[in-house]
């Protein structure tokens, strides 16, 4: 099971690349409810695929369709070259980690891990070999008698993967793998989970509703919003490029405002808003006078108790509204003229000099950022 | 006079506080009493209408049959000069071992017993699971229709039956109506009408144990088991047939049971022709009023029935220790 040496860490930038899942035209309906619709999308050998949204985004089906558990409506989902339209969950070269992880409760540790090598007729050496050797990896040797109900939550996770794992699948399915963690151990496991795919080279598709978990896992990130892919992308795209409010806004934190385009021009956009005319270099495609919005991500914005020594665009003055102190940063809610909240984050760099913070409430401020830094979106 | 209010108000308080201590520790007291209570009546019912009963049979089986009232002799005999001598007498229990017909019929009834209760689970396992996979309303409807016999009086369904089985019964005219058969089947009076009846009967003792423990089983775990390459079959018996053990234990002891002293079903469907224990039992102590012997053959069969039980449990018990 050693780690293949990957030439290519993007390989959905390859022109040629075969991907390992293709789905195309995929929809599923329950009833009158449209749980996906019309989704395509190719995964590639060695990802590791977040699926992202909130809860009723379609996300869990669209991953339970993979594994063979839904039928799709209409659309075709492909693994590894193979139509999976007629091929029960049993015989699907994938294997999924449940969100609940569905140990046996009457199998031992290691009776679980088995036991899908049991039904694949693997002999019985190979099988102790295989186990002994997946429980050294998720560390687990000394609890391979004990029964799940004898096993904390993560040691549980872990079984969960190790049997999963265990069948060296052509692709790992993990529905919200860290949900059922507490916040230390999650972000703890989020880091192992990631290592541990390096390590066995198997593609991953995760589904999660929690965008940091997203961020630190995937090699790319596909955002659902009913049913339907808001967009794909690396988490850098999709963080700093997102391509419509709704990613602006479910990934981090932004302060969008609505505005108008008054100029478009091949280096820069003009929008008129109610935080001042913004000033956006780069041209983005828009059109002259067209509705459009503006995200600004509040750590992207400078807050200044002095007033620029030379006017520029993207600059306005305000007033500290409200302060949340988070110890290695902190938040300022800054209130404009016009009544416009601004959400700002500044790192706290440098320890202050005395207890008292060095901007506080009803300070008047200043705030900048660079031209670069407001995202231009047309939907 | 200021003085002396304040001294009566404190006396009150003082006298208040101790009363609330008191009653405190009452209500501790009683707290305490409250486990005792909840852990000594299942103990003192078990004690009046179960222990009891069984010595008083139990000392009857070891008695002797006697014309009087009531019919059986003492065991303690005070005949002698002061000292009472105990009597305990063995002829019925080695009876029942001399006499073929008892340990016949004692076969017979686990024999009925048994296959009865198979059939129950054959029938009740696909039932018990139809159940608990059906939607919320027809669940209940469904609950509520395996219950439904209950409200008819036992020995009325069992009459039903009767007038179903006979040879001018309902199923032997229809089928000769319809043109199926000439002559009537024979189903009444025979070991056939018995394991209709047993089946019939106690079948809601089989699907409701199962039912409450298939409710409580994890539908994701077939999931997890197709997605390891598990067939469905193989599911059934590698994954659900395991974690339903101990409904299927519950539900064919609830049903065996009872099935192998059963009277009224082999007395009514098999007529004269099915050796059944309580049959035996029944007519020991009405028909020949002895006792002594009919005690017996209850405490045996109490043996046959607790013996193998306790024995499981111990080696059970055992088992989910290790």
């Amino acid at each position: 099971m050693a780690a293949e040496p990957s030439t290519n860490d993007t390989p959905w930038l390859v022109a040629d690349a075969e991907p390992l899942i293709r789905i195309k035209g995929v929809s599923k309906k329950f009833g009158d409810f449209t749980a996906v619709n019309n989704v395509n999308l190719d995964i590639y050998q060695g990802e590791l695929f977040c699926l992202l949204g909130g809860s009723g985004c379609g996300k869990t089906t669209l991953l339970r369709m993979l594994a063979g558990f839904e039928t799709p409506t209409s659309g075709q989902i492909i693994i590894d070259g193979v139509d999976m339209s007629d091929v029960p969950p049993y015989e699907r070269p994938t294997n999924m980690m449940f969100q609940s992880y569905a140990l046996f409760p009457h199998m031992s540790v290691e009776k679980n891990v088995a036991f899908g090598l049991k039904q694949d007729k693997v002999p019985k050496d190979e099988i102790a070999e295989r186990v002994h050797n997946i429980l050294k990896l998720v560390e687990l040797e000394d609890f391979k008698a004990r029964k799940p109900q004898q096993l904390s939550g993560g040691q549980r996770q872990r079984v969960a993967l190790a049997r999963a794992l265990v069948k060296e699948p052509k692709v790992l399915l993990l529905d919200e793998p860290l949900a059922a963690l507490d916040k230390k151990l999650r972000e703890q496991t989020q880091f192992e989970l990631a290592n541990i795919q390096e390590e066995v080279g198997v593609t991953f598709v995760v589904v999660t509703h929690d965008q940091e978990e997203a961020m630190t896992l995937s090699t790319r990130i596909a955002v659902m919003d009913k049913g339907e892919f808001q967009q794909i992308g690396t988490p850098t795209e999709i963080y700093e490029f997102p391509d419509n409010r709704f990613v602006a806004d479910f990934i981090g934190s932004a302060n969008i405002v609505e505005g108008k385009v008054v100029e478009n021009d091949a280096d820069h956009v003009l929008v008129s808003t109610d935080l001042g005319d913004i000033y956006i270099d780069h041209g983005q495609p828009t059109t002259k006078g067209s509705r459009v919005w503006v995200a600004i991500r509040p750590e992207k914005i400078q807050l200044s108790k002095e007033a620029p020594k030379k006017a520029a665009p993207n600059q306005i003055a305000g007033k500290v509204d409200d302060i949340g102190y988070l110890g290695g940063m902190s938040i300022y809610l800054v209130r404009l003229e016009n009544g416009e909240i601004v959400d700002v984050t500044t790192p706290n760099l440098l320890r202050p000099k005395n207890k008292s913070q060095g901007i506080t409430w009803e300070d008047d401020v200043y705030l900048s950022w660079e031209p670069s830094s407001a995202m231009l979106l047309n939907k | 006079m200021s003085a002396s209010a304040q001294d009566a108000a404190g006396k009150v308080s003082k006298v208040s506080t101790d009363s609330s201590g008191l009653l405190s520790r009452l209500a501790r007291k009683l707290q305490s009493r409250w486990r005792t209570i909840v852990i000594v009546i299942p103990f003192v019912w078990l004690l009046l209408f179960f222990l009891a009963p069984f010595f008083i049979v139990a000392k009857i089986s070891l008695a002797e049959l006697k014309i009087a009232s009531p019919p059986f002799t003492n065991m303690l005999d005070w005949s002698g000069d002061g000292f009472p001598k105990i009597r305990l007498i063995f002829d019925n229990f080695v009876y029942l071992w001399e006499d073929s017909l008892y340990f016949r019929t004692y076969l017979n009834s686990i024999k009925i017993a048994a296959i009865s209760t198979f059939i129950c689970l054959l029938f009740g396992y696909p039932i018990a699971y139809g159940i608990v996979r059906s939607g919320p309303v027809t669940k209940q409807l469904l609950l509520f229709a395996v219950i439904l016999p209950f409200w008819t009086s036992f020995l009325l369904r069992v009459y039903a039956w009767m007038g179903l089985l006979a040879d001018q019964g309902t199923i032997n005219n229809l089928l000769i109506w319809v043109g199926l058969i000439d002559e009537p089947i024979r189903m009444l009076y025979n070991e056939f009408a018995v394991y209709v009846g047993i089946v019939y009967t106690y079948m809601p003792f089989m699907i409701l144990p199962l039912y409450a423990n298939m409710e409580k089983l994890d539908s994701t775990l077939n999931e997890a088991a197709a997605d390891l390459g598990s067939k469905p079959s193989n599911t059934f018996f590698k994954v659900t047939l395991p974690l339903t053990m101990p409904g299927i234990i519950a539900g064919s002891l609830l049903v065996f049971i009872p099935a192998t002293g059963e009277y009224v079903i082999p007395d009514l469907l098999g007529g004269g022709n099915v050796l059944m224990i309580g049959r035996l039992l029944y007519n020991e102590f009405s028909a020949n009023t002895d006792w002594p012997l009919a005690a017996a053959v209850a405490i045996v069969l109490l043996l046959l029935l607790v013996l193998p039980m306790t024995i499981y449990q111990y080696y059970q018990g055992k088992a989910t220790e290790a």
